[in-house]
């Protein structure tokens, strides 16, 4: 999973509440106290419109990141060194795009549909993690991958945890339980690529230097530059700002860096003493800024691929629906089964039964 | 961002996802997913749910079979039940000798 902290600054949602939108000041005051005493919201609860499309979109750009993240590591399976890999690889993607499932799902129940928010990334309306727009060029970007981006995405989203929003916070549970697995196979393939030949070693470095300064920018833009942390803070759903999350990312994975025995491309990278905490160097965020903008490598690769998917499966979901129905129709009872319904016990694949039968 | 008028009619089913993660305990609901029939809801349920053996059974019901009490209606339905304290063993102050009843 791999959220980015995109602050844009999204000039048609600045406005606190969209244009009559039910407002009312005791179920406003009632919301407040509860974010104040750390309770949490609940889809059906009451919420004012502004936190309903901040989590809208923060949410669905965090699933579309899932789920366009699946490409450049899947880039990559069929050509995996060896069946382990293979396997693993396999493995990892899968999660991604369970990922991305559980964070449509907990978006939908704020009220949106599925094919809406498909329909904004296909448009371009919507944002994924920049960090996506880069090509895997070699095998030693899978390691890299894991390791630092699976990894700052995991600083990102422990404190989401903890988010006010509760269908939110569940997903994330779920998600941070599955992710340090991403990580931990990143460092073993890199490990196992470091031990091997001196190819292989310029090999790992390479992809270190290429995917350094862009694991770095999934954090986002600096605090000062960040125009929804204030709000995002007060309602739970920001906990710790994005420089603050940097320097936590770069604290642990400098020292990763040595045992690995790669150099991080940052001539100013150095531990400082006194405040307990490594100095790096100024990223360059016309670069962000530039992918963020639809200008990285691959862009239009990823976006390309995504819609094709969707336009390639659309028979699929037509004929599979189309089936249902006049299964439904056939079956006005419920069941779906092949067989006429035995005894609930011995139905496998049936409707389950209810919850006072069993 | 809502109701951009997209026909809802060619999305599949919403189904809430129940999960038994083994025998003895209740089935606890995980999730919720698209599937166009209750078979394909199973089998994506094995898929996105269970992929660590989380479970041994599932449930899927069909979202909008469920019926849920109203948020609003909270006070009126939960808090009756406050000021019967009676109702906890706690209520009760026994002799330390028989304090463990
Ligand atoms: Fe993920
Ligand atoms: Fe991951």
């Amino acid at each position: 999973m791999y959220t980015q902290s995109m602050d844009l600054p999204q000039k048609k949602e600045q406005s606190a509440s969209a244009p009559g939108a039910p407002e009312n000041p005791e179920y406003q005051r009632e919301f407040d106290a509860r974010l104040a005493q750390g309770e949490f919201i609940e889809a059906k609860d009451w919420m004012p419109e502004a936190y309903r499309k901040t989590l809208i979109r923060q949410i669905s750009q965090h699933a579309h990141s899932e789920i366009v993240g699946m490409l450049p590591e899947g880039n990559w399976i069929t050509r995996a060194p060896t069946l382990k890999r293979k396997a693993i690889l396999l493995a990892k993607v899968q999660d991604e795009g369970g990922h991305g499932l559980y964070l449509y799902s907990a978006a939908e129940t704020l009220g949106i549909s599925r094919d809406e928010m498909f329909e904004a990334l296909h448009t371009g309306k919507a944002k994924y993690s920049s960090i996506f727009n880069y090509p895997t060029l070699t095998w030693a970007d899978i390691g890299v991958i894991g390791w630092l981006v699976d990894g700052a995405a995991i600083m990102n989203q422990i404190p989401l945890c903890r988010c006010s929003y509760g269908p939110y916070a569940r997903a994330m549970v779920r998600i941070c339980k599955e992710e340090s697995f991403h990580q931990r196979q990143g460092f073993d393939l890199l490990m196992t690529m470091m031990q091997g030949t001196n190819e292989q070693r310029v090999m790992v470095q390479d992809a270190v230097n290429r995917w350094w300064w862009p694991s770095l920018m999934m954090f986002g833009p600096h605090d000062s530059e960040s125009t929804h942390s204030e709000r995002g803070k007060q309602w739970g759903i920001k906990r710790i700002s994005n420089d603050d999350l940097r320097q936590k990312f770069v604290d642990a994975t400098a020292p990763q860096a040595d045992i690995l025995g790669v150099t991080l491309p940052d001539p100013n990278l150095k531990w400082n003493e006194k405040q307990e905490r490594y100095e790096f160097g100024n990223i360059d965020w016309d670069e962000f800024w530039n992918v963020v903008n639809g200008n990285g490598h691959c862009n239009r690769e990823r976006l390309a691929a995504r819609v094709s998917a969707w336009q390639d499966g659309e028979w699929v979901r037509e004929a599979a629906l189309a089936h249902a129905n006049k299964r439904a129709a056939k079956h006005p009872d419920g069941r779906v089964g092949e067989q006429a319904a035995p005894s609930m016990e011995t139905a496998p694949m049936q409707t389950a039964p209810t919850a006072g039968s069993t | 961002m809502m109701n951009t008028g997209n026909d809802r009619s060619k999305e599949w089913p919403l189904w809430e996802i129940f999960i038994r993660a083994r025998n003895g305990l209740d089935h606890k609901h995980c999730g919720s997913l698209h599937a166009p029939d209750a078979k394909a809801a199973l089998q994506s349920a094995r898929d996105v749910f269970t992929r660590r053996q989380e479970g041994v059974s599932i449930w899927a019901v069909r979202a909008e079979n469920i019926c849920a009490s109203d948020p609003d209606s909270k006070a009126e339905m939960f808090d009756p039940a406050e000021d019967k304290i009676y109702r906890h063993p706690t209520f009760y102050k026994l002799p330390k000798e028989v304090d463990n009843m």
